[in-house]
């Protein structure tokens, strides 16, 4: 798998402190996912929710190429695009725990959360949904003049639904700054990407927007971060948008009523060993880029930030039914 | 029998008013929001050189260039779904569905995306959106370019819904429409946009949420939706002459809906007919009727709440057909008629 042009991003095992960023990402997103499960699993949790543990290094990689004001659209299974963008956790979770203080006063869940301030525009029940919202807040950036641009992020179910065709010929016949990843885990909830589409590869459909598409790693965090670097450069200078498929894979089942009957234990077994996180370790190890007291570190310090956001989350006030009604609409400003 | 009269409602006085098309005030609304606000752009099919299937953007590429004026692809989800985003990044788009039944391409947006996204963020992101779209019947271009959908859009919370019915309220409802932080769906009747009323000057916004008396009379009140309020108007003029009075409400929006205006009025006449053009079933007459019926006004009725709407039917091609599904001049005297002499 290889990248188009010159990479241009940094390497991470040659920059310590991007290393540790990206390591620490990765481990924030496991850890808070694997402390959800947790908490679902002895009833403490409500509702239901999509892990993407197995998936950390294309919401780490991606993240990392973009600025606070680029903008991001996000999925069903989206815990790690909102952490990778910069949310609190604390707020995360206490989004999850229904709480008041969540991202989204209790009303979103883990299906909607988001965190405008940090350029998530907010995961999405809907699959593809987030396509052509993106597409607009690149469009956006176009008409104010700035220079941000904005990432949507979709499994390869969404490149099936009308919405991926619509949003990417949007971006292209308007050459806006958008960048679209796809996120190969292999699977539409039970159906298998083989069975979903007649080309081989994601990537593929770029031909029919007129737009570079190519396929990476996903579990190589490196290669994410080299493939969205320059979508992200292509989009600032106004050549128009990408679509980058990253391959990887969910360790876990689609949600919590899976019972994992489409895929065989060996097949997640195999992925496990491709997991993105111990080979960016190793990689970091390798090449003396962190110690291992380093990496013990960064470890420690994310399971005290995953507690305390638990602690945080369980600490605040119940979400509030008396804002219902006054939630639906944005009040009206009395114009002079 | 008592006294009746028409009502001017919203007319500016002599002098700040200009004789002109609906059209042609839907685009000097968009005009004049263009112009004073620099979010302000137009997205939808054939809306440039063209001037849009109605007419209505005729003249505004020029003025305005492409950036703003945009021509789309024939893709309702994806200009939509690029409005929602827009929106959401500090624009203010004003999307035109081709015909409001094309909207049906783009529900997702419209229905899971922009009427949520504001209340399942907790209020963290607004979508200021407008959505415009030609509606109803009467061109002879038959069932999947002739519905009345605004109770669809009513029913799903987050979503207001506006259905000017005079060039006035096409311009002044339009640019709160554009104000608002919200996504509106404004409806046009497609039969209106070549009507003509006096439309007052300048930046003149009409509130939604606030319904027009469009005549007044003391026998009966017809609440009345879209084309149909002009020709309730015209049914309350022959019954005038028959010494029926009739009130004609129009309420201008249904979502926010003017409940009081029409709750004062049924309980002054003691009758109420509610005319829409959309079928009976699941329509928003249904909505009013529930809504007088569940308040005191039920006490002052005299007799049942009648509902006079389009047949529950696909709209059909021939002419005589067409009129036939759905309720005109003659039908709303009659049954005004009847509701009149038989209570």
């Amino acid at each position: 798998m290889t990248v188009i042009g010159t990479p241009q991003a940094p390497r991470l095992v040659t920059e310590p402190e991007l290393a540790r960023q990206a390591l620490s990402t990765m481990w924030q997103i496991r850890r808070f996912e694997e402390a959800v499960d947790d908490l679902f699993a002895r009833g403490l949790m409500h509702g239901t929710m999509h892990l993407s543990i197995g998936q950390e290094a294309v919401a780490t990689g991606a993240c990392l190429a973009l600025t606070r004001e680029d903008l991001i659209t996000s999925t069903h299974r989206g815990h790690g695009h909102c952490i990778a963008k910069g949310a609190q956790l604390d707020r995360m979770m206490a989004e999850l725990l229904a709480k008041q203080t969540g991202y989204c006063r209790g009303r979103g869940g883990s299906m909607h959360i988001a965190d405008v301030d940090t350029g998530n525009l907010g995961a999405n029940g809907i699959v593809g949904g987030g396509i052509p919202i993106a597409a607009g807040a690149a469009l956006a950036q176009k008409l104010r003049g700035t220079t941000n641009v904005a990432v949507s992020f979709f499994g390869d179910g969404a490149t099936n639904e009308g919405a991926f065709h619509e949003g990417l010929n949007l971006a292209a016949v308007w050459q806006l700054p958008a960048i679209f990843i796809c996120e190969n885990n292999g699977y539409g909830m039970s159906m298998s990407s083989s069975l979903s589409m007649a080309v081989p590869r994601v990537s593929d459909r770029a031909a029919a927007y007129g737009m570079p598409g190519v396929t990476v790693d996903g579990n190589d965090v490196q290669e994410v971060f080299d493939a969205v670097s320059e979508a992200v450069t292509r989009a600032r200078a106004g050549s128009g948008p990408s679509l980058i498929e990253a391959v990887t894979y969910r360790h876990k089942g689609h949600s919590k009523s899976d019972q994992n009957l489409y895929r065989t234990r060996e097949e997640i077994d195999a992925w496990r060993a491709k997991d993105p996180i111990g080979r960016f370790e190793t990689a970091l190890l390798e090449s003396k880029t962190l110690t291992q007291e380093d990496v013990d570190a960064v470890r420690a310090e994310v399971i005290a930030a995953i507690r305390a956001a638990i602690k945080t989350g369980n600490e605040a006030a119940p979400s509030r039914a008396d804002e219902l009604m006054s939630g639906v609409f944005a009040p009206v400003q009395e114009s002079a | 029998m008592t006294t009746s009269s028409v009502v001017e409602q919203g007319a500016a006085p002599a002098g700040e008013a200009t004789e002109m098309s609906y059209s042609d005030a839907v685009r000097e609304a968009l005009t004049i929001a263009m112009t004073e606000d620099e979010r302000v752009f137009i997205l939808g099919e054939d809306i440039g050189i063209y001037g849009g299937a109605f007419g209505v953007t005729k003249g505004m590429l020029e003025k305005f260039g492409a950036e703003r004026i945009r021509d789309t692809p024939i893709s309702e989800l994806g200009i939509v779904g690029a409005a929602v985003g827009a929106a959401m990044c500090g624009m203010r788009p004003v999307v035109e569905i081709q015909f409001s039944d094309f909207a049906n391409q783009a529900m997702d947006q419209i229905v899971n995306q922009a009427a949520k996204i504001h209340f399942m963020l907790g209020g963290a992101a607004n979508v200021p959106m407008v959505l415009r779209a030609p509606s109803g019947s009467g061109t002879g271009a038959a069932a999947q370019h002739s519905q009345s959908l605004e109770a669809w859009f009513a029913h799903v919370p987050g979503l207001k819904v506006v259905l000017p019915a005079t060039a006035a309220d096409a311009k002044g409802l339009l640019l709160s429409a554009i104000d608002d932080p919200n996504p509106v769906i404004v409806l046009e009747h497609k039969l209106l946009y070549r009507t003509s009323g006096l439309v007052p000057a300048g930046n003149t916004r009409i509130p939604l949420g606030k319904a027009a008396i469009r005549h007044e009379g003391d026998d009966l009140t017809i609440v009345a939706t879209g084309i149909m309020v002009s020709k309730s108007v015209e049914a309350a003029k022959t019954l005038a002459a028959e010494g029926i009075g009739v009130t004609v409400i129009d309420p201008r929006t249904l979502v926010p809906f003017d409940e009081q205006t029409v709750l004062d009025a049924v309980k002054a006449t003691g009758r109420v007919l509610l005319v829409q053009e959309a079928p009976k079933t699941g329509g928003f007459a249904g909505e009013i009727a529930a809504r007088i019926a569940g308040s005191d006004a039920i006490y002052s009725l005299l007799a049942p709440i009648k509902r006079l709407c389009g047949l529950d039917a696909p709209i059909p091609y021939a002419p005589d057909l067409e009129k036939a599904s759905v309720p005109q001049i003659d039908d709303i005297t009659s049954a005004a008629r009847d509701l009149v002499r038989t209570s």
